[in-house]
């Protein structure tokens, strides 16, 4: 059996920074793997662990840099990855969730996997929306935001949790091959050990571009124009208690006195 | 201009972004005179379309087929409806049903997809607002197409209410073949210890705490408040408190008195479980942290000075 993990390289903002235009200076952003592709890879490499002759396959669209990020996939133990960059993507400002979908779906065309894993959204763009996409594009069902996966790969189906709003959770039985959305919580995601780093940089990163997909510059061609970025206006009204950690704390507590706490 | 909106229901009831959903319609409808149709799948719809016959929408369809939300089912409906109708905007919700069919809609309809929407505008073109980095950013994006698909944030708009005058009609649609998906059943997560719905004050606890062992402080901060504990998601994630603490979308709606957000940034899934406390007060390092946004008092500060002295305060 196959699966392939969908991960991505995302930035995180510090606390203080400045916009730029249509983006963040590079001095103020963070790299990491995206929280919940973390979770995705965990829940590949433990059904790997699980059973015989399984192969996970990471897939990520990112320059050389996301080589970082996409080897701590391979250090906790996916067996290869493909790296997906152009030259051509260079320009592109908004890689929208039809581009992406192209892109990944010309890899599931190529890799043939059983199973696709994907985070339920990415914490930078945040659209929430790519694995399903793909799954219609290459015509594999789905589930989108799952909390529970047991796997009948002989039975041909996934029986998944779907975690909904309100604390309620549905119970579907999803055939393959399909593509799940993998939430926060379905697992406990492992550090990547010294020994699996080390592995990982003995594991190949394929890198491939758009004619190794079969693709043109005109995949990446998107109605979807980033036209403004700024800070949010704060509607806030909210007191700020200015002073020293105690300063500050000896103002909340008399306002929470106030309002009766603390008389027992 | 139409604009075609699906209303989202579960176990009987339409749900809030429903009708949140038609006052986006109405919005982008207005802008270019045109009409608002919105559609109700599964369940119930003719009690359903009864409800969704709002001030401002000028048809309502109606798609009988089974109980409960089913992604094929939805995907192929949304899409027949979509070749009948031929709106310029489908507009259907962010929610967790959302995230399930609304992206293969538009993949199989050939839409550009605007997801989870805050805000937006018509002019000549669609131009939206989305968030990234949570919440950190405010982005606009402008869709140079004529026809797109938008899913919008529960939350963003205000419910629309009082009867209109929509034409309801039942619309049929059968599914071709078997369903790839089938729905077998729901489940309550377990409730548990405590029910921090009933209490007039929690301390919440975020990811801000670090370490697992470092709870014991906000719980030493709880017991001198005579609070109820309760956190964000990475809390749980993390299996440090059960999930009957969970605090947001996913987890529970808490409407304390007070409400002490304690390291918790206040991403939209958080404050969807929590913006209708009484008070909220917030403790953060991060001055532009989304949280000081909906807070009434806050401390820009580290946790782990401010909270042994607020402690401190009440022994
Ligand atoms: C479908 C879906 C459903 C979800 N449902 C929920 C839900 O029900 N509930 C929920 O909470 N989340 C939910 N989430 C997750 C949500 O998107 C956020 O990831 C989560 O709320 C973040 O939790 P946090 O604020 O504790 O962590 P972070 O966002 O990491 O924030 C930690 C905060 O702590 C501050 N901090 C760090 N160190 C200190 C210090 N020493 N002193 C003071 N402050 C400090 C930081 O500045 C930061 O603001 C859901 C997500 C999805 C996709």
């Amino acid at each position: 059996m196959k699966i392939l993990v969908t991960v991505k390289e995302v930035a995180e903002v510090e606390d203080d920074f400045e916009i730029d235009g249509l983006g963040i200076d590079e001095a103020y952003l963070e790299y990491d793997l995206n929280e919940w592709d973390d979770y995705a890879v965990e829940e590949a490499v433990q059904i790997a662990e699980a059973g015989d002759d399984v192969e996970v396959v990471s897939v990520t669209i990112g320059p050389e840099r996301s080589e970082e990020t996409i080897r701590m996939a391979l250090a906790k133990g996916a067996d290869r990855a493909i790296r997906v960059w152009d030259d051509a993507f260079e320009d592109v400002q908004l890689l929208d969730v039809a581009a992406k979908t192209r892109l990944l779906a010309a890899v599931v065309e190529q890799e043939q996997p059983d199973l696709v894993l994907t985070g339920v959204q990415a914490a930078d763009d945040g659209f929430g929306a790519t694995g399903v996409s793909v799954a219609d594009e290459v015509g594999f069902e789905w589930a989108a935001v799952v909390n529970e996966l047991d796997l009948d790969a002989e039975g041909g189906v996934a029986n998944v949790r779907r975690e909904l709003e309100g604390g309620v959770e549905e119970l579907t039985e999803v055939d393959l091959p399909a593509v799940l959305t993998i939430q926060t919580g379905i697992n406990d995601p492992r550090y990547a050990s010294l020994r699996g780093i080390r592995q990982a940089q003995r594991k190949e990163i394929a890198p491939m571009g758009l004619d190794d997909l079969g693709l043109d510059a005109s995949a990446l061609d998107s109605p979807i124009e980033l036209t403004g970025m700024r800070e949010p206006e704060s509607e806030s009204d909210a007191t700020l208690f200015e002073g020293d950690a105690g300063e500050t704390a000896a103002q909340l507590a008399e306002v929470l006195r106030e309002k009766g706490v603390g008389a027992q | 201009m139409t604009v075609l909106a699906i209303a989202d229901h579960r176990r009987g009831d339409l749900r809030d972004v429903s009708y949140e959903l038609v006052s986006a319609g109405r919005q982008l409808a207005d802008a270019t005179g045109g009409d608002l149709h919105v559609a109700v799948i599964s369940g119930d719809v003719d009690e359903f379309g009864e409800k969704l016959n709002l001030d401002g929408v000028d048809a309502v369809h109606t798609v009988a087929n089974g109980e409960e939300f089913n992604h094929d089912v939805y995907a192929g409906a949304v899409e027949a409806l979509y070749a009948e109708v031929e709106p310029a905007v489908l507009l259907m919700p962010n929610s967790v049903n959302g995230l399930d069919y609304a992206p293969a809609v538009a993949n199989a309809l050939d839409l550009p997809l605007v997801s989870d929407a805050v805000d937006f505008s018509y002019d000549g073109g669609l131009t939206a607002t989305r968030e990234m980095y949570g919440s950190k950013v405010e982005t606009t994006v402008d869709v140079d197409a004529e026809r797109v698909a938008v899913t919008i944030r529960g939350g963003e708009w205000p419910a629309t209410a009082g009867t209109g005058d929509a034409e309801i009609s039942a619309f049929d649609y059968e599914p071709d073949g078997e369903l790839g998906s089938r729905v077998l059943g729901f489940e309550e997560v377990a409730g548990g210890d405590v029910d921090i719905t009933d209490a007039d004050v929690l301390v919440s606890v975020g990811r801000g705490i670090e370490e697992e062992e470092n709870l014991e402080l906000v719980e030493e901060l709880a017991d001198a408040l005579g609070a109820t504990l309760s956190s964000s998601r990475p809390i749980v994630d993390a299996g440090w408190l059960p999930p009957n603490r969970q605090v947001g979308q996913s987890g529970k709606v808490v409407t304390p008195d007070i409400y002490l957000a304690v390291g918790i940034s206040g991403a939209v899934q958080h404050v969807a479980g929590m913006k209708g406390s009484d008070t909220i007060i917030a403790i953060n390092t991060d001055p532009n942290a989304p949280i000081f946004d909906i807070a009434d008092y806050g401390i820009v500060g580290d946790l782990f000075e401010v909270v042994p002295e607020l402690i401190e305060q009440f022994n």
